[in-house]
């Protein structure tokens, strides 16, 4: 509009001089800035879009510019501002570079951490999608009670997460929990769930599989709802067995839904913070702390709290899941996909 | 110019953020016509269930003192609790105004500027009836931030009944400890002790008993890696390989509480906070059933840490007058003694002692001595946070992850980085 507007201008300008000195000078007025004019025209798009900009610049934003840069810095609880009543503490943290990326990347710990957070994370993936797999095929047959057995499924994911972890943890309790009742009730040994590093390990594990069946399930229960059923007909005609059927009908029929689940799943169970913390707070010692915890337990639980080191093990989790992201699609998109 | 646009929205943004976290006042108070008034919130991190009762009850009483005070009992778990105060003190919104601090906390609190001096204040009465041991934690850098509430240090708590069925002894040491336990085992199937593996705390008596701690304040350096810490790792892995004890790394409080309330285990390390939940077991429906003894001793001496809770006052208190004059009443000769009569709980007052109540209360007699000659902690701000490493190490000894040599050079090196420029 703006645009016509003034070309117009110029046109008008323009035949104005060719008509001579009739008005004035005859020069054209000066273009309006690209701003100016970006503002005048589309202002009232802006208007629209600014509450949500200002949402995600406060909400968003704000923190991570604020932990990336504090994660350049050696603030920790005694150098960073705070207000006590009429007193007014000012920061005298500094600025230190590059410093705290290079400790964790060289530090054992980091790379300790990292190593129990993949084996967690694909651990965790993997089980929960060959086990979700299976129940939607399962489900996805007419059998009595189907409607049911879909309800309690589902469950896990209806119960707020820290609820059915306490419940676990009642469970596991290696002195009362039920678990080892059954167990010694049946004259094994019990075990000791949470008390061992490698028992500890598995229980963690069974706990957020447990938790990540439901979606798995639902998702993938609707993918398979959309795979027409005259690919199957089709197939049985040909006499193609039900592993044949599986493997050439059912997983390409699903590869849209279960690539998307599989990434979603990932970066959830890599950041799957309640579950460990809740569980054994990392332990026992720190056989089950992942990288999340621990960059909590920096700036929550040692003192004094070490919120540069926190920050840097925020950012470095960040890198890493938008690292998986990109290299994941590049790899999906090698093979065909268009997302 | 999308991107100026973003730009400015940003900074706008920004400026809205910072005004919105103005605080707004809360309800004010002091003694403007010289009678207090006001809301003094205090949180306490008594146990629940047991000590919680009493104390609330004794801080309402300081309401018909002050008709014009409202006291705010709120109960924190103790677990909790640095961790909350810390959050609400540094934000500077939400902290209480008086906060049950325990020993080692304070020093830290203090030195990062969140509690209000209390030299001069009324808060402070009649300094010098206060044990000097409970003092000591109340200072840093030559100012009192604290008023000692209670003292305590740990002793070992036997079920007479399996102890006598087993035909033995409360363990005078560790050796001991491990013959009791096997005819406790042998005779009634019961297991001797209970060692809490997720609190090092309940460590350190191990540690002293081989001659060893954890730092040296006065000349600076690190002994947690000394050959006695080592010995004492060796010690703890001992009582749990051989069965003398059984640990848990996960929810020991609980479990410990539960075994020796319900009789399944005969013996427990632990201190007079304790008492009040024990005698709530089954076990001890007869109060008599329940024993204290000293720690048992080590291969080189004999020693228990010396703790207890102090109560604080946050800087950015409101109501400053009030806060100082509720402290003062809660760690009153009177509030100390009923404290001592209804808990057995240790009053910090020498003359609290006099009272009947303590003096009715053989839990508080036993203990008096224990905590007279117990090992103070370094009262430094980093003095709490020395458990951090240490529980980490501790745990992966007892659960096998780690060698008691490997667990005490670790924890070493974790002291040096946060205790910089010390030996």
């Amino acid at each position: 509009m703006a645009v016509h507007t003034s070309q117009s201008v110029v046109k008008a300008a323009g035949e104005n001089t060719a008509r001579g000195r009739s008005r004035g000078t005859g020069t054209p007025p000066p273009k309006p800035g690209r701003i100016r004019r970006a503002l005048s025209v589309h202002w009232y798009a802006w208007a629209m879009v600014a509450p949500v900009v200002v949402v995600i610049g406060v909400i968003i934003g704000y923190p991570l510019f604020r932990g990336i840069y504090l994660s350049m810095t050696d603030a920790d609880e005694r150098n960073v501002a705070r207000s006590i009543g009429v007193n007014e503490i000012p920061a005298t943290y500094e600025f230190v570079g590059a410093d705290n990326y290079i400790d964790a990347l060289t530090g054992s710990q980091f790379l300790d951490t990292l190593g129990w957070t993949l084996v967690w994370t694909v651990s965790c993936v993997s089980v929960t999608f060959v086990l979700g797999m299976a129940l939607a095929n399962i489900l996805n047959r007419r059998i009595a009670g189907r409607s049911a057995y879909r309800m309690a499924l589902i469950l896990p994911w209806a119960i707020p997460g820290f609820v059915s972890v306490f419940a676990w943890r009642f469970l596991y309790n290696e002195d009362r929990g039920l678990l080892n009742k059954i167990l010694t009730g049946s004259g094994m040994d019990g075990i000791p769930w949470l008390n061992d590093p490698t028992w500890a390990k598995f229980s963690v594990i069974a706990v957020n599989v447990w938790l990540g069946i439901p979606f798995m399930m639902v998702a993938l229960l609707g993918g398979l709802q959309s795979i027409p059923s005259e690919q199957y007909e089709a197939a049985e005609m040909d006499g193609a067995t039900a592993w044949q059927r599986f493997r050439h009908i059912t997983l390409p029929g699903l590869r849209p839904v279960s690539t998307t689940v599989v990434l979603l799943s990932t970066i959830w169970t890599f950041n799957m913070f309640p579950v460990i913390f809740l569980l054994t707070r990392g332990g026992p010692g720190e056989a089950t702390q992942i990288l999340v915890t621990q960059a909590y337990k920096f700036s929550f639980e040692i003192s004094p709290r070490d919120y540069a080191q926190s920050s840097t093990w925020g950012v470095l989790i960040l890198v890493l899941l938008m690292l998986f992201a990109v290299v994941y699609r590049r790899v999906l998109r090698s093979q065909g996909d268009n997302w | 110019m999308r991107r100026g646009i973003t730009a400015t929205a940003l900074v706008a943004a920004l400026a809205l953020a910072a005004t919105a976290c103005g605080s707004d006042d809360e309800s004010g108070g002091g003694k403007s016509s010289g009678e207090l008034s006001g809301t003094v919130t205090w949180w306490d991190t008594s146990s629940v269930g047991s000590e919680d009762k009493v104390f609330k009850k004794l801080a309402e009483g300081f309401e018909k003192k002050h008709p014009k005070v409202d006291v705010k009992y709120v109960n924190v778990p103790f677990g909790d609790a640095q961790n909350k105060f810390k959050n609400a003190a540094q934000a500077g919104d939400g902290a209480p105004d008086v906060i049950r601090s325990e020993v080692a906390w304070t020093p830290d609190f203090a030195n990062l500027g969140y509690l209000a001096p209390l030299d001069g204040t009324p808060a402070l009465k009649n300094q010098d009836d206060f044990l000097k041991q409970a003092v000591a934690s109340t200072k840093y850098e030559d100012k009192t931030y604290a008023v000692p509430q209670v003292i305590d240090s740990m002793g070992i708590f036997y079920n007479k009944k399996l102890l006598k069925e087993a035909g033995v002894e409360a363990p005078a040491n560790l050796d001991d400890l491990k013959t009791a336990a096997k005819k406790i085992k042998d005779k009634t199937g019961k297991t001797g002790l209970y060692l809490r593996g997720d609190d090092p705390y309940y460590f350190l008596s191990f540690l002293y008993g081989e001659g060893g701690d954890l730092v040296d304040a006065g000349s600076k350096s690190i002994t947690v890696d000394q050959p006695e810490g080592v010995k004492a790792f060796k010690a703890v892995k001992a009582l749990v390989d051989d069965g003398t004890a059984k640990t848990d790394a996960s929810d020991g409080w609980e479990n410990m509480m539960q075994s020796f309330k319900g009789g399944d285990v005969a013996m427990m390390i632990n201190g007079p906070w304790a008492v009040a939940d024990t005698l709530t077991g089954k076990e001890f429906t007869d109060k008599d059933n329940l024993g204290i003894a000293p720690v048992p001793a080590g291969s080189a001496a004999q020693g228990a840490p010396q703790g207890g809770h102090n109560l604080a006052v946050y800087a950015g208190s409101k109501n400053l007058d009030a806060s100082y004059a509720f402290v003062e009443y809660m760690t009153s000769v009177d509030s100390q003694a009923t404290a001592a009569g209804e808990l057995n709980l240790l009053p910090t007052r020498t003359s609290a002692y006099a009272k009947q109540e303590a003096v009715d209360s053989e839990i508080v007699g036993f203990f008096k001595p224990v905590v007279e000659t117990a090992v103070e902690r370094p009262w430094i701000p980093e003095g709490g946070s020395l458990f951090a490493p240490l529980g980490i190490e501790y745990t992966k000894v007892l659960t096998g992850q780690t060698t008691p040599e490997k667990a005490a050079k670790a924890t070493g090196d974790e002291y040096r980085k946060l205790l910089k420029d010390w030996k």
